[in-house]
């Protein structure tokens, strides 16, 4: 054994290492050693996630409908076709990128705001950190029967609020053209804790004396706040709204609790809502299936951009 | 401009209740807020306890008083609850402990993987966690309904086990899913605590000629506790809470496998509506062990949240 270790110490050319020695030092090396313990999770993981998107689109290409298995000899592209051209998935992709698009948006906004407001050095700001979190905690399918009593016609404070003010009650859930803003509010109330811990854990980064060499140089709070420290929030920014768009194409359990059917409120509709319909209770299976491919082709276009940005930071 | 031209004639009596003003409008805008996300919670819990008479006559948030106050709602909904809490605990303790110790490994062993091959396996790791379930659920129902029936294989063994039914059988399937695609969150959650860790602890423990299982077991596990008591209280939390592989994996709410959140939005229902003292006592009692966790630990679960957008 030892010889080959000196021939090739003496003459460091890739013919003398023979393959018997690569491959022992590849076992020996710290990739394989280290293999059962990362290997296991992997292989569980790669299967789950990666088996499962392959299974999908694989179904998708195929006629499966009702108690008829896929049949694999016949692929093609129908149900793409079928699913772009028809008007309940273009309205729930339309209604699906409002969702994302202003529930995101507030939910930044509204976090910033409250971390701003706990970040003052006020008293018990851990114990009001708890509380404003408090809602994350929640399942949605209990947080949606709050809200239902909430938003309910006769007796949910809303409209006692509304009517306080002299105003007709209002149907926020029956109403197609407010549905989906309830639906919104009720989401951002359970997500802007969320976003306020992780803005907060941004803002006690930043380290104190820029806050103070802000005042020196005469900027006003609000001031140093924009020009100074929002822009240093960036990463965490782009973090949380990651998480935030990607939940927003996703939610399913918040609408289908709401109404404890397929169908979500009307307005309400968005692709988690349909295909999960389609699928389970009219059995549109490769239906269902290619409209799933579309969502999550969505998601990566949230995701890649964001793993090659935290890649470029170097922060992976 | 205006404003500092005026700040210039006040006297300092004026500037320090101007300051107080602000600190009173900044304390009365928290309380606000408090109330904001409070209020559907203690709504909930006053509804819970009032009869339908007094859920009808009363403001929603009032407390229940004399003939309107009852625990009749409570009652009934945790006699329709309670076999399920046990099939949601059955389910989540065993799921979480599985995904928890699996993402422990992978993040450890992927610490001692070269840095490029490192990329390419974490890539796939966070994309495991951003994956809209949604994309795999077809799949899920007809691997586990059709090509690997497992929960009907379990049956018969599981009517042989003390305190449990055969239908618990069919919770093997839920628990095999949610640790599977649990790995990449606490994987992630986990990675991001040891590349904290000062990488010559490991280095070290190698030059003594410690073998990769033993740094674990010695080095790794011990220093890692707070990391543990972390993500289990987060993974916990989202497995109980959740809902769409329940949902999918276990058909209907009428069977005796079904978990709290597969139960809830039936609950108090009826053709001339839902009975809102009966359902808001039943979210009570789904939400009541989580609420206990986080209230408990809320730090911990801050820190989960912090570390999956870290």
């Amino acid at each position: 054994m030892g010889t080959h270790e000196t021939t090739e110490t003496a003459e460091p050319t890739e013919e003398t290492v023979d393959w018997e020695t690569k491959l022992r030092y590849f076992l020996n090396s710290d990739f394989v050693r280290s293999s059962p313990y990362w290997g296991i999770p992997f292989v569980l993981m790669g299967i789950a996630v990666y088996g499962g998107i392959g299974f999908n689109v694989a179904i998708s290409l195929t006629d499966a409908e009702g108690l008829t298995p896929p049949d694999y000899s016949n692929l093609d592209l129908e149900m793409y076709s079928a699913v772009l051209g028809n008007d309940a998935f273009l309205q729930a992709a339309q209604n699906n990128l409002v969702l994302l698009v202003v529930f995101t948006t507030i939910c930044l906004i509204f976090g910033l705001f409250l971390a701003v407001l706990l970040d003052q050095g006020i008293r018990f700001d851990d114990k009001i950190q708890t509380i404003y979190l408090l809602p994350m905690s929640l399942s949605f399918v209990v947080t949606a029967q709050m809200w239902l009593w909430m938003f309910n016609r006769q007796n949910g404070i809303l409209n006692i609020i509304v009517t306080a003010f002299g105003f007709d009650s209002i149907d926020w859930l029956g109403n197609p053209s407010i549905a989906l803003g309830a639906i919104i509010f009720a989401l951002i109330w359970q997500f802007s804790g969320y976003t306020m811990v992780v803005y907060l854990a941004g803002l006690r980064s930043i380290p104190t004396d820029q806050f103070e060499a802000a005042r020196v140089d005469g900027a006003s709070t609000t001031k140093t706040y924009l020009r100074v420290i929002v822009p240093q929030l960036k990463e965490a920014s782009v973090s949380a709204a990651v998480v935030l768009m990607v939940f927003a194409l996703k939610a399913f359990t918040f609408l289908y609790a709401l109404t404890g059917r397929y169908r979500p409120p009307n307005g309400t509709d968005i692709l988690a809502t349909l295909m999960v319909r389609q699928a389970f209770k009219f059995g549109k299976w490769a239906y269902a299936a290619a409209i799933a491919s579309f969502l999550m082709l969505m998601a990566l276009g949230v995701i890649a951009p964001y793993l090659y940005y935290q890649y470029r930071q170097g922060s992976l | 401009m205006s404003r500092s031209t005026s700040d210039a004639g006040i006297d300092v009596a004026g500037l320090v209740e101007e300051f107080d003003l602000a600190r009173v409008g900044h304390y009365a805008l928290i309380v606000l807020f408090l109330g904001f996300f409070l209020v559907s919670l203690e709504t909930g819990i006053m509804t819970a306890l009032k009869t339908n008479e007094a859920v009808a006559r009363s403001l929603p948030f009032a407390p229940p008083t004399g003939e309107g106050f009852t625990l009749g709602n409570l009652r009934f909904a945790f006699e329709r609850l309670s076999g399920s809490f046990f099939n949601s605990l059955f389910m989540a303790i065993p799921a979480t402990i599985g995904s928890v110790l699996l993402g422990s490994m992978a993040a450890y062993g992927l610490t001692l993987v070269d840095w490029r091959a490192q990329m390419g396996f974490l890539s796939l790791f966070l994309i495991g966690i951003f994956l809209p379930y949604q994309a795999v659920l077809v799949p899920l129902a007809r691997f586990w309904n059709n090509i690997f029936p497992l929960a009907s294989m379990l049956e018969p063994t599981f009517e042989a086990l003390p305190f449990l039914q055969g239908f618990h059988a069919n919770l093997v399937p839920l628990i095999i899913t949610h640790i599977a695609y649990g790995i990449p969150i606490c994987t992630i959650l986990f990675r991001s605590y040891y590349r904290s860790l000062p990488g010559s602890l490991v280095e070290a423990a190698k030059t003594d000629g410690a073998s990769i299982t033993k740094i674990y077991r010695r080095v790794i596990l011990p220093i890692s506790k707070p990391m543990f008591g972390v993500v289990f209280i987060y993974q916990f939390t989202q497995i109980y809470n959740e809902f769409l592989f329940a949902f999918t994996l276990i058909t209907g709410a009428d069977t005796p496998q079904a978990v709290v959140t597969l139960i809830l939005p039936a609950v108090g229902a009826s053709t001339s509506g839902i009975d809102f003292g009966i359902r808001m006592s039943a979210s009570f009692l789904a939400a009541l062990l989580t609420l206990i966790i986080y209230v408990a630990f809320a730090e911990q679960f801050a820190e989960g949240l912090r570390t999956e957008s870290g």
